[in-house]
């Protein structure tokens, strides 16, 4: 290959911003150390860097460090607070869980785990743009409904889900609420002071920090608790046992104040880039954007491509990094459940791709991408007999197709 | 995904990508698969009078398997008879192209779409002949 | 400060060369695993050439090894996920086993399980009478780690192993203090999991690995985006998991100087702590090389450790990850240590940078440090 593809993959994963490489590279070679260690100094510069990158954490989304529990990524997060919160308040509140068809993987078959030992569980549909109907949220709950947990932003669509609202409704109904906000943090202000969200789980590796690392939120006031799913030295105050990763902390802490720091700046600059794409594609003859547009985050565009096929689609764009559907399903071939639950048809779901933007996106890289669509996009329609059909004026919902 | 680099070279540079005369007498038309499933398939022959295939044209919508797959058989359709064309399998189809597994489908559907094509010009004969 | 570190047990430096093996993965090829691009592909193809090396280093297949975030996770995962894939039963663990294999068996209790512990000899060695009579109750799973991470002592699998399969249970093993201090093989030790973990070898904190014979059907104990066939969810950590690749093929490589080298300094050392009047504990045991666990009469385990520290040598009182607590060691317990002498107890842990003149040095600041608080607590009383 003569050049590196242009990566617009940021939801997939973000490269570790070089200022966080540089934070952490310390605390690989010279401050080794295991900060559970409280005999000696190696154990304690770990400690204290472990606990300033707690403050960091807590800082962006308007938290009290206490609050906040190192785990190894957001699908620990997710996990531990959903089984966690379920397994502990069952016995009280009840066994039944609110949660929406569009959540990550990481949420949905925790919940089904919970199914498998007892639970039951409302998988609400969100409407076409992606968004939760709040009276239906509503109509959800039921007497025995213990905890609902709902996405700030969707990896696949970016849409930005009314997290106070639900939380709202949540608290008036005494419903413990998760919110899995790994797509959020650096895009959205989260303000757990106001916020009323009893648990949230966050991951560095979407916000420019490494990956292997997250932290899980749990309230104070009023307490919440969970169940460890993770038994051992009693680290993380008996929430989750486990040598803590000090470099990871470290970046993660790093990642998350530069995300403070520059987050305004940042997603102007972002959304410019964003919109020009967005313009520069709808150009191109029948396409259609997943999610709506209003209630997203700068940074991402899903976009459907109709009668071209998703996957010849991203081998067409092999010099750019992008995700047909989500990358953590992509070993699949169904389509994109997400965009199944807002209705698209199974053809354009296939055809979609995430074309996700970030902090080392230039406007050249735009630019390219966008002429570059627009020639493969003309290529393999030249090559699919459904454009041929289409622009013959078939109706394609009328054909008649072989049994395959 | 790591696609053979014959597979590559048949999606980067398809053979005879298009569509014939479909109300040619001579032409047959074969279209398998469905939108739904992500990869539909339309291939054409041309016969001659004493049953060659003389041209084969297609266009696919589906994945780069499924593209390589349809492009090599109208390269080999060219030259055999409609019986010989008929006795094409998949598997010839998935090792040339060095399928993977989960793309075996494509292979299917490429084979499917020649016993379609040739189905239909079998019937479009017999009609022929049915009518004179 | 120059600072020695000898608590080799707790944790290590990571290796210049697997640093600069994690660095571009850290920077320019930062892919997810999981996606189909060419980052993604990079990152896949590095993060399956590290379960090579890991899987060649305790001589396993690659598809035997399930990268975790630690070794904790990978005993949680062992005995949660082993357990719950099984009718209720009896889970044995050991009674000198990490708090992450003994916990979580603990945790199965509300499950429906019976947790129990099997004894040790004053020697750290597992009871194998004990064990054959708490296996006459129905038992799932028994859990002994390979070699102990206080004492060091290694344990004789294959007669654990052996006894308790006769009782058709299944065996997991945390071997944790093992990799990378003697040779393990993974198909002749013969149980259904083992434990293994990146930092105590070079590599970095962040990854850690179940290394599982595919006949035993575990659960889960993440569930998400099915990677790790769908054993363990989350993006993998692909820095880390290349630097434990890495540091596996690299501890393997140096396997017979580490332990020649590490067994020299213990045998300088524990010559020395004789002399100085010191309990030595498990050492007529065959024990991993670098390690050595002991205590003085009337000394407080936790005042030494920070003497010596502030002279510049970096020891453990009991294990790092239980020392929230002031307990003596579970371990001394467990092997009848008294609980007096048990307080006082300290684990020097060697590793390859080590050398004699520091263990001279050490023994040195010892003594002083022992006469000065010594002389400390006789004013005092």
């Amino acid at each position: 290959m003569d050049r590196d593809p242009i990566y617009l993959d940021y939801s997939a994963t973000t490269p570790v911003d070089p200022r966080v490489a540089a934070m952490m590279i310390p605390y690989l070679t010279e401050h080794y150390g295991n900060p559970a260690s409280r005999s000696h100094p190696f154990g304690w510069t770990a400690e204290k860097a472990v606990e300033n990158a707690r403050e960091e954490v807590a800082k962006l989304v308007g938290a009290d460090p206490r609050e906040i529990v190192w785990t190894s990524g957001a699908t620990e997060s997710n996990n531990l607070a959903i089984k966690g919160a379920a397994n502990f308040y069952a016995a009280t509140k009840g066994k039944h869980i609110i949660t929406i068809a569009t959540e990550h993987k990481a949420v949905i078959d925790a919940v089904r785990e919970l199914e498998r030992v007892g639970f039951t569980a409302t998988y609400l549909q969100p409407e076409a743009n992606g968004l939760v109907d709040l009276a239906k949220f509503k109509a959800a709950i039921q007497p025995d409904t213990v905890l609902a947990s709902v996405m700030m932003v969707n990896n696949e669509i970016g849409v930005i889900q009314d997290i106070e609202a639900i939380g709202h409704i949540c608290r008036e109904n005494n419903v413990i609420f998760h919110v899995d906000a790994a797509q959020a943090t650096g895009k959205v202000e989260i303000n757990l002071e106001k916020l009323p969200v009893d648990l949230m789980s966050f991951c560095a590796h979407k916000t420019y920090g490494p990956k292997g690392i997250g932290a899980l939120y749990v309230r104070r006031k009023p307490r919440i608790r969970i169940e460890a799913q993770m038994h051992g030295g009693g680290h993380e105050r008996g929430m989750r046992s486990g040598t803590l990763a000090t470099h990871q902390i470290v970046g993660m802490g790093e990642a998350f104040r530069i995300a403070r720091e520059e987050m305004e700046f940042e997603n102007a600059r972002v959304r410019k880039l964003r919109d020009k794409l967005l313009a520069g594609l709808q150009s191109i003859e029948e396409t259609y954007v997943n999610g709506d547009l209003d209630h997203r985050v700068p940074h991402n565009l899903n976009i459907s491509f109709n009668y071209v096929e998703g996957e010849s689609l991203i081998m067409a764009v092999k010099d750019i990094a992008v995700s047909s559907g989500s990358a953590c399903t992509s070993a699949s071939l169904e389509p994109s459940y997400v965009l199944r639950a807002l209705g698209r048809s199974d053809e354009l779901a296939h055809s979609s791709i995430r074309f996700s933007i970030g902090r080392f996106t230039t406007e050249a890289d735009v630019d390219y991408t966008i002429a570059l669509l627009k020639e493969k996009i003309d290529k393999l329609r030249e090559l699919s007999p459904l454009w041929e059909m289409f622009k013959d004026g078939v109706d394609l919902s009328k054909v008649q197709w072989a049994a395959h | 995904m790591a696609y053979s680099d014959k597979v590559l070279d048949h999606y980067e540079n398809p053979r005879n990508v298009g569509s014939l005369d479909k109300n040619d007498p001579n032409v047959g038309t074969g279209m398998v698969g469905a939108p739904a499933c992500g990869d539909v398939m339309k291939l054409m022959i041309k016969v001659d009078d004493n049953g060659i295939i003389e041209d084969a044209k297609f266009k696919t919508y589906g994945c780069g398997s499924a593209i390589a797959s349809s492009s090599l058989v109208t390269e080999w359709l060219k030259g055999r008879t409609i019986e010989q064309a008929y006795a094409i399998k998949n598997s010839e189809i998935a090792e040339e192209l060095a399928l993977p597994p989960v793309k075996i489908h494509c292979s299917v559907l490429a084979e499917d779409a020649i016993k379609a094509a040739v189905s239909d010009i079998k019937a479009k004969q017999q009609a022929a002949k049915e009518a004179a | 400060m120059s600072q020695v570190f000898f608590d080799h047990n707790s944790t290590t430096a990571l290796r210049p060369e697997v640093l600069e093996a994690m660095l571009p993965f850290m920077r320019e090829q930062h892919g997810n695993a999981t996606s189909r691009h060419s980052f993604g592909r990079t990152a896949r193809a590095a993060v399956e050439h590290a379960r090579e090396q890991v899987a060649d280093a305790v001589n396993a297949h690659p598809s035997q090894v399930v990268f975790t975030a630690s070794g904790t996770e990978a005993n949680n995962f062992a005995i949660h996920g082993i357990a719950s894939n099984l009718c209720h039963g009896q889970i044995l663990t050991s009674a000198v086993e990490h708090p992450c294999v003994s916990r979580p068996a603990l945790a199965m209790q509300s499950r429906g399980w019976q947790a129990r512990r099997v004894d040790v000899d004053a020697h750290c060695k597992l009871d194998l009478h004990h064990l054959h009579n708490v296996l006459a109750t129905p038992t799932n799973l028994v859990s002994v780690m390979l070699a102990n991470n206080e004492t060091g002592v290694i344990q004789d699998l294959a007669e654990i192993v052996a006894l308790s399969r006769q009782y058709k249970a299944l065996v997991h093993t945390d071997a944790v203090q093992v990799l990378g201090k003697i040779a393990i093989d993974f198909a002749d030790l013969n149980v259904n999991a083992m434990t293994i973990s990146s930092h105590k070898i070079g590599g970095p904190l962040g990854a850690g690995a179940l290394v599982i014979d595919k006949r035993v059907d575990i659960q889960p104990l993440l569930y998400g985006g099915g990677q790790e066939k769908g054993l363990r969810s989350g993006t993998e950590n692909v820095a880390a998991i290349v630097g434990f690749g890495l540091a596996c093929e690299l501890a393997v490589k140096s396997l017979a100087t580490f332990s020649q080298h590490t067994q020299r300094l213990r045998d300088l050392c524990e010559t020395g702590l004789v002399q100085l009047g010191a309990t030595l504990f498990g050492q007529q045991e065959k024990r991993i090389p670098n390690t050595s666990f002991f205590a003085f009469e009337n000394m407080d385990g936790e005042t030494l450790v920070m003497a010596l520290d502030r002279k510049g040598f970096a020891v453990a009182s009991g294990s790092a990850c239980s020392s929230d607590s002031t307990e003596p060691s579970h371990v001394l317990l467990a092997m009848g240590v008294d609980k007096d002498l048990a307080r006082g107890a300290i684990r020097v842990s060697f590793g390859l940078e080590n050398t004699d003149e520091q263990v001279q040095q050490f023994l040195k600041v010892l003594e002083n440090e022992l006469a000065r608080l010594r002389n400390l607590t006789a004013v005092a009383a």
